[in-house]
């Protein structure tokens, strides 16, 4: 390749889509132009957000549907900053994005020159790494270690940014090497030592529970994990990351456990005498108060991030390593070990305290749900928003299938539906997307309505709509005294906004519009807003107060 | 108990943000932190000494390891080791007290290295006891200035950590 001159941002384009990238979501400003430019000539597939933050979700619902890395390109200063509740969103939840940034050039930096940002500064604390690229031929190499990082061992986010001169050089291109990273550890090489203990362990214990979380869907490890609970005859339950890392309808899937998981989850964790967690990393929405949490267990611990191991809860045999290789390894060793009498006891609980809700003439929330999964059969992708209606979905909608949940687990971030399932939708043309929202939070990120009318992503936008922000009304009322303090909404014309972006909006108030609503949705293939007037005053139940034991629900 | 960290980090710009402010939003506290490159100047030694349980060791350990820039991290605490702290002192000292502190200097080998008409400013070198004990013999003179390198420290004889950061391999923590 010797002679070859190309610019920097040619270079990087090239770089990225050596990576295997055919989409990147981005919005274009001054210091990323050279880039853009490069971008007119270039195979990649450019999707033009509305704002930032949307491109930053859009690339991350890109990743977490399809597994693959997803990119995203802003330009320097508020371009950049604007990333950072994306960035953030997708390290705690361990989402390999890679962003790229424009930034002035190296010459005015340091001198708060116009569009200036301190991005690698600001980014440090919610990146699995970040860089500055001071020389452009620095930047093959570079982009070539941030999608390493960003898709290897624990995922997460990588940034680069790319001073505009950079972008603009012309230098020899000669390919990237191979990545040499001394200071990174791929993944924790297993103790077998630790598989053993473990085999003994599950051979000891009259009352196993497998507690499942994010990891098992990101390492791909959900078939080993089936077949460890029916080896077993254990009862599984999910976090929030986790759910669809099970089947719904399996007779040993308890649902969600922690503040609004259900009771027998619950029960189930504060009686069982083993906790096998894979892929969990113990979240204090799970736990609840630290020192009640699995009193009588003895826990194992299955991940990648060494870090996450005892971190919050001291767990008795930890095994580092990739979910997916440990588990096989572990079933290779293990006898089935079945205690009729555990599970008759969570048959009990799961029939004395299922999930329920009152059904009325209004509209409930829980029904719409119930009714997406009917109308869907699980296989549609689902993303949500945060709050009550994220809650609902996790109960009421059985996931059966890893990577059809898409949601803020870790960050809980308003606003990050509407743009993830526009990211979905991109990654997976032919499926069925649903963003299921608040009135409250599709407001944070509304303008990506356009974004979909523009490319006809034909993504079904549920506002579970009461007129309220819901889950903080429901801490008002339920620990604050109903003082209601700013949690009321004016909100918009869902129709006419729909309307007036060139989506189809549909109003549903009774019971009876909701599922042929819904049908006419998903047949339309065209973006929609279906506002869903609903119970004003209906809560998540149960819970599990802030802090509270999990034993102790309300609800 | 003190532990004295040993982190060989990749020489790259930010990199001792990247640890600093690791130690801040976790919640760890650094008791002192001395930095430089060693003998290969790709790679930069920090020597942090730290205080806490194992627990909070073991935590902070891997949270460091999580850097990408930290190639290898020794608790050298666990094995013998030397350790030396740099200090200057600036002390009062008027012509009738000059002698009392020379003589102090003697006993702790210091060295004088700056003086003027009201003031000594001596340099010590040692381990933490040493360089105390000379703090406190010098202060009824009266301590105008003091500053202190933070520790550095090595692993006694044979044992080294510098030269294999080919790879990230078990810590001795």
């Amino acid at each position: 390749m010797n002679g070859v001159k190309l610019s920097g941002a040619e270079i990087l384009l090239k770089c990225i889509e050596a990576e295997g990238v055919d989409t990147i979501f981005g919005y274009p400003g001054g210091m990323a132009l050279p880039i853009y430019d490069a971008l007119y000539d270039s195979g990649i597939r450019h999707i033009l957000g509305r704002h930032e933050q949307g491109v930053a979700h859009a690339a991350d619902g890109y990743a977490r549907a399809t597994g693959r890395p997803g990119v995203c390109l802003a330009t320097s200063g508020p371009g950049a900053t604007n990333l950072v509740t994306g960035l953030a969103n997708a390290f705690m939840d361990s989402v390999p994005i890679v962003a790229i940034t424009g930034q002035v050039t190296r010459s005015s930096l340091g001198r708060d020159s116009f569009q200036e940002a301190d991005i690698t500064g600001i980014t440090m604390p919610i990146t699995k790494h970040n860089y500055l690229v001071k020389e452009p031929n620095e930047l093959a190499r570079t982009v070539k270690e941030a999608f390493y990082i960003a898709t290897t061992g624990r995922p997460g986010p990588v940034l680069i940014d790319v001073p505009s001169d950079v972008s603009l050089l012309q230098v020899d291109y000669s390919p990237p090497y191979e990545v040499k990273l001394p200071g990174y550890k791929l993944a924790p090489d297993t103790d077998p030592g630790q598989i053993t203990k473990a085999v003994e362990a599950i051979a000891d214990a009259r009352r196993p529970l497998i507690y499942a979380g994010g990891g098992v869907i990101i390492s791909g490890a959900h078939k080993e994990l089936l077949q460890l609970a029916e080896m077993l005859a254990a009862p599984v339950t999910c976090t929030l990351m986790g759910l669809g890392g099970f089947p719904g309808g399996h007779p040993l899937f308890l649902g969600m456990l922690g503040m609004h998981g259900t009771k027998y989850a619950n029960f189930a964790v504060s009686e069982c005498d083993l906790l096998i967690a894979v892929g969990a990393r113990f979240d204090n929405r799970v736990t609840g108060k630290l020192e009640t949490f699995a009193p009588k267990a003895k826990k194992i611990h299955i991940d990648i991030d060494p870090a996450e191991i005892s971190k919050n809860v001291k767990v008795d045999i930890p095994i580092e390593g990739d979910v997916k290789i440990v588990l096989s390894r572990l079933l290779g060793m293990l006898r089935p070990n079945l205690e009729e009498a555990w599970r008759e006891k969570i048959n009990a609980w799961k029939r004395e305290y299922p999930l329920k809700y009152c059904a009325g003439s209004n509209i409930k929330p829980q029904y719409v749900i119930e009714e997406i999964y009917n109308l869907t059969q699980g296989d549609a992708r689902i993303t949500t928003e945060v709050g009550q209606h994220q809650m609902w979905t996790a109960q009421y909608y059985s996931f059966t299938k890893p990577r059809s949940f898409i949601t803020s687990g870790g960050l809980g971030t308003m606003g990050f539906g509407l743009p993830a399932a526009i990211g979905v939708q991109v990654g997976c043309p032919d499926e069925v997307v649903f963003d299921i929202a608040g009135d409250g939070s599709i407001q944070m990120n509304i303008q990506e309505l356009c974004t979909a009318v523009n490319y006809n992503l034909p993504i079904n936008v549920a506002i579970l709509n009461n007129g309220y922000l819901g889950l903080v009304r429901q801490w008002q009322e339920m620990f604050y005294n109903r003082r209601y303090s700013q949690s009321e909404l004016l909100n918009p014309d869902f129709i006419k906004l729909a309307e007036a972006y060139g989506a189809v909006g549909i109003r549903v108030t009774r019971k009876d519009e909701v599922a042929p609503a819904l049908e006419r949705a998903i047949k339309l293939k065209e973006p929609v807003i279906l506002d869903i007037v609903i119970d004003k005053e209906d809560n998540v139940l149960p819970i599990v107060p802030p802090d509270g034991s999990l034993d102790k629900m309300l609800g | 108990m003190k532990h004295i960290l040993s982190v060989l980090v990749e020489n790259n710009p930010g990199v001792l943000t990247r640890i600093a402010g690791l130690f801040s939003r976790r919640g760890f506290n650094i008791d002192s932190l001395a930095v430089g490159m060693t003998e290969n100047p790709l790679v930069s030694r920090m020597t942090i000494v730290v205080e806490g349980n194992e627990r909070y060791l073991e935590q902070l350990n891997k949270q460091l390891h999580k850097l990408v820039d930290v190639i290898k991290i020794n608790d050298i605490t666990r094995d013998a080791y030397v350790d030396r702290e740099l200090v200057l002192i600036k002390v009062s000292a008027d012509a009738a007290r000059r002698a009392e502190i020379m003589q102090l200097v003697d006993i702790f080998r210091a060295r004088i290295v700056d003086v003027s008409p009201k003031s000594l400013t001596v340099e010590i070198t040692g381990n933490d006891g040493k360089v105390t004990a000379f703090e406190d013999s010098l202060r009824p003179f009266g301590i105008k200035e003091l500053v202190r390198t933070g520790k550095i420290a090595l692993l006694r004889g044979k044992n080294d950590s510098t030269k294999n950061h080919a790879n990230k391999e078990e810590d001795e923590i």
